[in-house]
């Protein structure tokens, strides 16, 4: 186990050159976008080893964003799991509140070598929204966030936010006016707006470079983590856990580990109402190989392919994708993915709230929900590290209407 | 041959250019679709162009998006559009079929599967717009056992020399997206097609058709002088959905059709 070792272990998990994972990733774009595409490739490829763009980067991720963030021992959370150390990530400390800012900076500086004065994305729960629209403000960038007309109803902060902000909210009533609409929606733009606009994508999935570039803003988690477990705590984690709904936490704590032979990796998706229900967003635990937003990967469709309405309580995972890195993961057995219900979240969320005085994402709960799980099946001396993706702020709101409460 | 090789072939030797509908399969109704087609045939279309009903149209504009979902609605899979498609061959067995839309009901068939049925259909080629032919290898192999064409689009994003490897690589005609957007906009410049339709010209031999943003006659008429091929989908949709009954629909495609077919003929006199 050393340090040296993550960039050897990273070389060994690249996509081929059209960024395939085994079957899964490539290009699935219109004409219109390919040169778009391959700009971007081409930029993206030439920066991210210019050492003047990664030292602003490192930069920024320091005095902007807050990092490293810490790592943090759970103790009365492990004691009443009752097994194995559970330690969080705590991405929830960062800037704008989750891991999302990690790549909103890299792409928003990316976006300012290429010369792209506008900047445009799409966001589910809002936090990628308020992510990039907090770097379009720093840059002076102008920003439209596309967003589904039922997330807007249920994120009416990050809405607000966003505005404040800067950024121009456009509402999607398309298809199910919800994250994968606004997805839809945002490629209409660029493909109206090639020229001027940079496409912030939010998580590792669309088509090559997105996957590899969005994982690799966010690797700086699990590069730290890495560091800081040899460093305060002389040993690795035995388990990775970290919620999927696209999969850019997961796969950024998970990809610097990959070489890790024993170190586990657990995917956590949104189970909703149960999987055995058609109300969840699982793709990779009950969905199949497809074709969706420019790659090939886990979906859920239903037998005419056509793409089926997700549910999840938490708007962040409402999603009938995954990133196709994962999907390769899944097929090479190298990560595990399961499913947590809406229940189980919501009970996660309350204890490590109470527990341990931290109010977590949604989505976050539906980690931690499975680490508690799986801490209670392992000894005491093991270690369970769990990405803390967001804080909870955003989703009182939620909490407090599925509990029958009035503000 | 393929229907769409001896359509342009005759449409070059009487120096016609083709006028392709594009209509979403099952909108509005799906037991209509088959005659509505053969009322286009009859106001002048050459080739058709069939929406594949999808979800998650990205590329299209509102028009088309609502005509997918309506189609949707009603329950129109791929495996029905290939049942449409049969229909209309019993009494048409010239008018070259594309389908049109995007790649996940066709994984959802099988690629293998997908392309014996569509041959076996009268399906002759197929414009999957996610799928640009780097991703098509395979498809391409199964589409090529049952004749189908595997149709190109090319942008004015495309470069040169990716255009060179598109023609390569493309079958029955290509389709030339007029401007940077989505199907429906009004954004096309006919004096900004001639340099890219020229440039194209020097790498392939296959007819090119224009599509994106023609409404009408004149825009029809304009594009004709320059083109092989002129496609007509989002204004045509709009006018179809006001209809109320199937004899309605087709006299309403007829009535929409007949002038774009006669000034695309008399601009190339």
């Amino acid at each position: 186990m050393s340090i040296e070792s993550e960039a050897a272990v990273q070389q060994s998990f690249e996509p081929d050159e059209s960024g395939h994972f085994g079957p899964y990733g490539g290009t699935y774009v219109s004409e219109t976008l390919i040169h778009a595409h391959e700009e971007l490739k081409e930029a993206y490829y030439r920066w991210r080893s210019d050492e003047e763009f990664m030292a602003r980067l490192d930069a920024d991720l320091a005095n902007y964003v807050g990092r490293p963030s810490p790592i943090y021992f759970a103790r009365r959370l492990t004691e009443v799991a009752g097994g194995a150390r559970i330690m969080l990530k705590r991405e929830d400390l960062n800037h704008t509140g989750a891991h999302k800012i990690n790549n909103t900076v890299g792409q928003a500086l990316l976006a300012d070598y290429m010369g792209k004065s506008r900047i445009i994305a799409e966001t589910g729960a809002g936090q990628h929204g308020v992510a990039s629209a907090t770097v379009a403000a720093r840059m002076g960038k102008s920003c439209v966030v596309y967003m589904g007309e039922v997330d807007i109803r249920r994120q009416a902060i990050n809405v607000f936010r966003m505005k404040l902000l800067g950024a121009e909210v456009r509402p999607v009533t398309s298809g199910s006016k919800t994250l994968k609409d606004a997805l839809n929606e945002a490629i209409r733009d660029w493909v109206t707006n090639v020229d001027d606009t940079f496409y912030i994508i939010g998580t590792v999935a669309g088509a090559h470079p997105y996957p590899v570039m969005v994982r690799d803003f966010n690797a700086i988690v699990g590069r730290e983590a890495r560091r800081q477990m040899i460093g305060q705590y002389e040993t690795l984690p035995d388990v990775l856990v970290a919620c999927v709904g696209g999969g850019s936490n997961a796969l950024g704590l998970f990809h610097p580990f990959l070489g890790d032979k024993d170190v586990r990796m657990v995917g956590v998706e949104a189970a909703g109402h149960g999987l055995h229900t058609s109300q969840h967003a699982a793709s990779l635990c009950a969905g199949r190989p497809g074709v969706l937003h420019g790659c090939r990967t886990y979906l859920m469709d239903d037998d005419a392919g056509q793409i089926v309405h997700t549910h999840s309580v938490s708007a962040g995972l409402d999603y009938p994708g995954v990133g196709p890195e994962h999907a390769w993961l899944k097929d090479t057995g190298r990560a595990e993915y399961v499913g947590v219900t809406d229940d189980e979240a919501m009970a996660a969320f309350h204890q490590l709230t109470r527990l341990e005085g931290i109010l977590p994402a949604l989505e976050s709960s539906h980690a931690v929900a499975y680490g508690m799980k799986l801490a209670a099946e392992m000894r005491p001396d093991q270690v369970i590290l769990i990405n803390l993706s967001g804080r909870g702020d955003k989703d009182v709101q939620t909490v407090a209407e599925l509990e029958g409460i009035t503000l | 041959m393929n229907r769409i090789d001896s359509r342009f072939a005759a449409l070059r030797a009487s120096n016609r250019a083709a006028l392709i509908p594009f209509i979403t399969a099952g909108d509005p109704d799906p037991s209509w679709t088959a005659a509505i087609m053969h009322a286009l045939v009859g106001s002048g279309a050459d080739l058709l162009e069939l929406g594949v009903p999808f979800s998650d149209p990205a590329a299209d504009g509102p028009v088309i998006q609502a005509a997918s979902e309506r189609a949707i609605a009603r329950g129109v899979s791929l495996a029905r559009v290939l049942e449409i498609v049969a229909a209309f061959r019993e009494e048409d067995d010239q008018t070259p079929v594309v389908l049109m839309g995007y790649l996940n009901p066709i994984e959802r068939f099988g690629h293998a599967e997908f392309a014996q049925r569509a041959g076996r259909a009268g399906v002759d080629g197929i414009l999957m717009v996610d799928c640009p032919p780097e991703e098509m290898a395979h498809l391409r192999g199964e589409l090529d056992a049952h004749g189908i064409h595997p149709i190109c689009l090319v942008a004015p994003t495309t470069t040169v020399d990716r255009m060179e490897s598109i023609a390569r690589q493309a079958g029955g005609y290509i389709y030339y997206v007029s401007f940077k957007g989505i199907t429906g906009a009004n954004r096309l410049e006919q004096s900004s097609l001639a340099g890219p339709v020229a440039e194209l010209r020097r790498h392939t031999s296959l007819p090119l058709a224009v599509g994106f943003g023609i409404k009408g006659p004149d825009s029809a008429a304009a594009v004709s002088g320059l083109a092989d091929g002129v496609v007509i989908g989002s204004a045509l949709i709009e006018c179809l959905a006001q209809a109320t009954s199937e004899p309605e629909a087709c006299e309403r495609v007829a009535e929409f059709l007949a002038p774009i077919r006669a000034a695309m003929d008399n601009s190339r006199i």
